[in-house]
């Protein structure tokens, strides 16, 4: 890819995504107070994650059933209150397991 | 005066630089998996290291970077990619009005347009689950060691593409999730009514993603649709308590973001 196109893109992207953030965190400088505000405040990192993880996971490999042992297993770590790293790790751990059994299962049966 | 002096070293306990580091450290582990699959993916696709470096270095999303490098590398236009990155990124706004409500006095200004880069999901989620006001230093702390994890991270990837075999990229690409659910479902779990709007949002999600016509609006654009839209119906439905002082409460407690990796 070309040089200038790349470093124009790159500019493009991170002023977008800069100001995206920058500007409301700049400009915000009174509390909220309303209610449906606070309230729609309070969901939302919950919803967005959730809208961004379902269904999207069960595609994040090549395989269906590795992925959706990998989500397993993240759900019931995440249950059972373990933290950020060790259930992202070991839902990576299980997916990759899983798909090299079913790898072997393909390639030996 | 034991007494007092212990009373006053915890009336100054603040949170600050080191607690900021301290809580980073589990995202910057996790954010060098995550960005080591993108650089790892650049590479495949096309691009050199250090040009998904500079990406990871300027931009600190994932999704938005996923999106720009394809756009990039199809070819596409300078207001597809701002567009592209104005609608998947916009999650970034409400987490920027809602952290906006958490920070001290001092928290503001030139601070905010500065410090204002750092919000991720992940930093956003921790810093918002803490008790206390969030402090300029405290969140600078917090963002540091994930900055360098996330740059490093897609560095990593990039050089070692051809050394990594295959089929570890197909663990790779699910930890991002994992890290997703690791946030949500301690929090849904102790407060039902998150249950129930997280599982409208997956519901809505699911539409976007498997009915026709539906189905063809673009990623962000849905995501947009279905987290604000269920976070409004969960206000509508389950408002949440009024709040005197005008404070937000606390949107999930540090020891279930940080779980068992804290000691």
């Amino acid at each position: 890819m070309n040089i200038n196109a790349f470093l124009l893109g790159l500019l493009v992207m991170s002023v977008v995504t800069y100001l995206v953030r920058a500007v409301p965190f700049g400009l915000m400088q009174k509390k909220i107070t309303n209610r449906f505000f606070c309230s729609v405040l309070y969901y939302i990192p919950y919803t967005v994650l959730s809208a961004m993880t379902f269904p999207a996971i069960l595609t994040s490999t090549s395989s269906l059933h590795a992925s959706v042992c990998g989500m397993l297993v993240a759900l019931l770590l995440a249950y059972k209150g373990k933290g950020l790293v060790r259930v992202a790790f070991s839902a990576a751990l299980a997916t990759l397991a899983m798909h090299v059994i079913l790898t072997c299962i393909h390639e030996f049966l | 005066m034991w007494r007092r002096l212990s009373y006053e070293s915890e009336r100054v306990m603040k949170l600050g630089f080191k607690q900021g580091l301290n809580h980073g450290v589990p995202i910057a582990i996790g954010y060098f998996f995550v960005s080591f699959a993108f650089g790892l993916t650049g590479s495949v696709e096309g691009m050199d290291w250090w040009q998904t470096m500079l990406i990871s270095m300027t931009n600190l999303t994932s999704a938005g970077q996923f999106a720009g490098m394809k756009i990039m590398l199809a070819g596409g236009s300078l207001v597809e990619l701002a567009l592209s990155q104005l609608v998947i990124n916009l999650r970034y706004s409400l987490m920027a009005i809602s952290l906006s409500q958490k920070t001290d006095a001092k928290f503001r200004g030139i601070y905010r347009w500065i410090l204002g880069f750092g919000i991720t999901d992940e930093i956003y989620g921790v810093a918002a689950g803490q008790k206390e006001e969030i402090s300029r230093s405290y969140f600078f702390g917090l963002m540091t060691l994930p900055y360098f994890g996330w740059a490093f991270g897609t560095m990593a990837g990039g050089l070692l593409m051809r050394v990594v075999p295959n089929v570890v990229l197909q663990g790779m690409g699910i930890a991002l999730y994992g890290m997703f659910i690791a946030i949500v479902v301690p929090k849904a779990k102790e407060d039902h009514h998150v249950l129930k709007v997280c599982l409208l949002a997956i519901v809505f999600s699911g539409m976007f993603t498997y009915v026709p016509i539906l189905n063809k609006v673009s990623v962000g654009v849905s995501i947009i649709i279905c987290g604000l839209g269920a976070a409004i119906l969960g206000a509508v439905f389950f408002p949440i308590a009024p709040i005197d002082d005008g404070e937000l409460p606390t949107v999930e407690d540090r020891e279930t973001v940080m779980g068992g990796d804290q000691a």
